[in-house]
């Protein structure tokens, strides 16, 4: 549904394979996500998922493959790779807010030692994007005082204080309580309106629906199904991706 | 009842008469260990004769100095709080290399903890003593610093390390210290480091901090709290441990007191009063590490 215009590759994934010991846990994985772009992964739990936006910023190592960010390929033990997260914002199911900082300084830490500016600076920055995800009241207080879903929201903003080119989200709500789960998806289809390239790792289908331009289907560590959002719910190709939304959906 | 009423108030705690049959029997044992000094073995004690070792009257300055059992304290409060220094340091970078990815940096900080938390501390402080304080010091020139140099004579000097004389003799002791105990301070932050969850290290990495900022900002930081009572605890055991460093001749308190209790043979009073320092010093550091907790619990919300 997006109206934003869809432009040059930002990630491109060719032919990624990766392995736990002797467990194949992504196999050929193949995909490219254009700037602007609103990609949605689903599939059952264990099919990779993951695992596969986690090789985007190598918090996972893959063994066989290639993976272009923004033109740069990212690769295991590779020097400057913090360079590249710093083009790739990360959002975390559990969160990961640094507990023994405060709320401000969990989003200044970041773009102050990267880029080296003044506290001053990098405060304003951290309360414009605080104010963005509605929780600039909660500035001075520390990471376990607050909500799951006000955690979530700084940690959006945590990621978006460094400017990123993408967005990662590692299902972003599973591990909130029912009543919080709004809050935290109207900021990521904000984001989305704004123009924020995405990859959504979710089980959230209404905001698929509503965000996606296209949706990923992956099942046992292979993308088994690639279509736009009304194809994939109306009309899925396969017979792994009918089951799994007659499981989601079914009740 | 209604929501403002109190909450029902706690009962008490009361001694009841099990405590008080303990209190019997301990107050008893005292009493039967006291009768036997006295009475059986006919032990005339005779404090003064030590008590004079503690402090004593210089005529030249006209003044009350710190006697051999003072000097002994000094020399081991200041052997101690340098081996502390340097153990933290050899702990902090041992304990951070034992986490490394690099192999060989896990083979050197795995080989000093094994060796060293596998040999006995005694038989470690003779091999340690014999090997580089007497083969390595002369070679560096340490014992060839000038006693009476500017620097060495002056009095912060002497406060810090002692007499200039017994200054390499004193560095020996306060090596062997700290490479001990360093081994066992490098297991604490090992498991500091490793305790800090997976999530904060990935969360600081995807934020694009460098190896070096994920430590030195999200993880060290974490892991100091939790290791802040073992920590505490080994720096006491430290103090307790320098004690052994008086079979290297180092003249410290227990090596001290083995002098005084020869001379003066009131071996009785000499030892239950060095215990009594070692008490109370390592005691007030407890008391310390103690308040220190709680200031950082505080602080941490």
């Amino acid at each position: 549904m997006s109206d934003n215009k869809i432009g040059t590759p930002l990630v491109e994934i060719t032919g990624l394979s990766k392995w736990y010991g002797d467990f194949s846990a992504l196999y050929d994985i193949n995909l490219t996500v254009s700037s602007g772009e609103k990609v949605v992964v689903c599939g059952p739990s264990g099919s990779g998922k993951s695992t596969m936006i986690r090789c985007i910023n190598q918090l996972e190592e893959h063994q066989v493959g290639t993976i272009f960010v923004d033109g740069r390929e990212v690769k295991p033990g590779m020097k400057n790779i913090e360079e590249v997260r710093r083009d790739v914002g990360m959002v975390f199911q559990s969160f990961n807010l640094f507990p023994h900082l405060s709320v401000v300084d969990n989003l200044t830490i970041g773009p102050m030692r990267n880029k080296g500016i003044s506290k001053a600076e990098a405060t304003e920055i951290a309360m414009h994007f605080l104010e963005r995800v509605h929780i600039a009241e909660q500035a001075d207080k520390y990471p376990p005082q607050l909500s799951g879903g006000q955690q979530q929201r700084v940690a959006i903003a945590r990621a978006l204080c460094l400017k990123p080119k993408i967005m990662l989200f590692d299902e972003p709500t599973s591990a909130l309580d029912p009543e919080m789960i709004a809050g935290v998806l109207d900021i990521m289809i904000e984001l989305a309106e704004d123009g924020m390239t995405m990859i959504c790792v979710t089980h959230e289908m209404g905001f698929a629906r509503k965000v996606a331009d296209r949706i990923v289907f992956m099942d046992e560590g292979e993308i088994v199904e690639v279509a736009e959002p009304e194809t994939f719910f109306n009309n899925p190709s396969t017979d792994r991706s009918k089951l799994f939304l007659s499981q989601l959906l079914g009740h | 009842m209604n929501r403002n009423t109190p909450p029902p108030s706690k009962l008490k705690k009361r001694l009841t008469v099990v405590d008080f049959l303990l209190y019997g029997a301990v107050a008893l044992f005292i009493f039967y260990a006291v009768y036997r000094v006295n009475d059986v073995l006919v032990y005339h004690w005779n404090w003064s004769k030590v008590l004079g070792f503690l402090v004593k009257f210089d005529d030249e300055s006209e003044a009350w100095v710190s006697n051999l059992l003072l000097q002994g304290l000094w020399t081991t409060l200041r052997l101690a709080l340098w081996a502390t220094v340097l153990a933290t340091v050899f702990g902090i970078v041992m304990g951070y290399w034992r986490t490394c990815k690099n192999l060989t940096l896990r083979i050197i900080s795995r080989t000093y903890v094994e060796l060293i938390r596998n040999m006995p501390p005694v038989v470690f402080i003779f091999i340690f003593y014999f090997f580089v304080s007497s083969q390595i010091f002369p070679a560096l020139g340490i014992e060839d610093i000038d006693s009476e140099g500017a620097f060495a004579s002056s009095a912060m000097f002497h406060f810090m390390f002692g007499d200039p004389q017994l200054f390499s003799n004193f560095l020996a002791g306060m090596l062997c210290l700290a490479l001990f105990e360093g081994a066992y301070i490098t297991e604490i932050v090992r498991a500091g480091i490793q305790s800090t969850e997976k999530g904060q290290w990935e969360a600081a990495r995807a934020i694009g901090l460098s190896p070096f900022n994920v430590l030195r900002d999200i993880v060290i930081p974490q892991a100091v709290r939790k290791i802040l009572p073992p920590l505490a605890g080994q720096f006491i055991t430290l103090i307790k441990d320098s004690a052994i460093i008086s079979l290297i001749s180092i003249q410290e308190l227990t090596f001290v007191a083995t002098e005084v209790a020869a001379t003066t043979t009131r071996v009785f009073e000499t030892w239950i009063l060095v215990g009594f320092m070692y008490f109370i010093l390592c005691y007030s550091f407890a008391l310390l590490f103690a308040h220190l907790e709680r200031r950082a619990k505080r602080s941490q919300r």
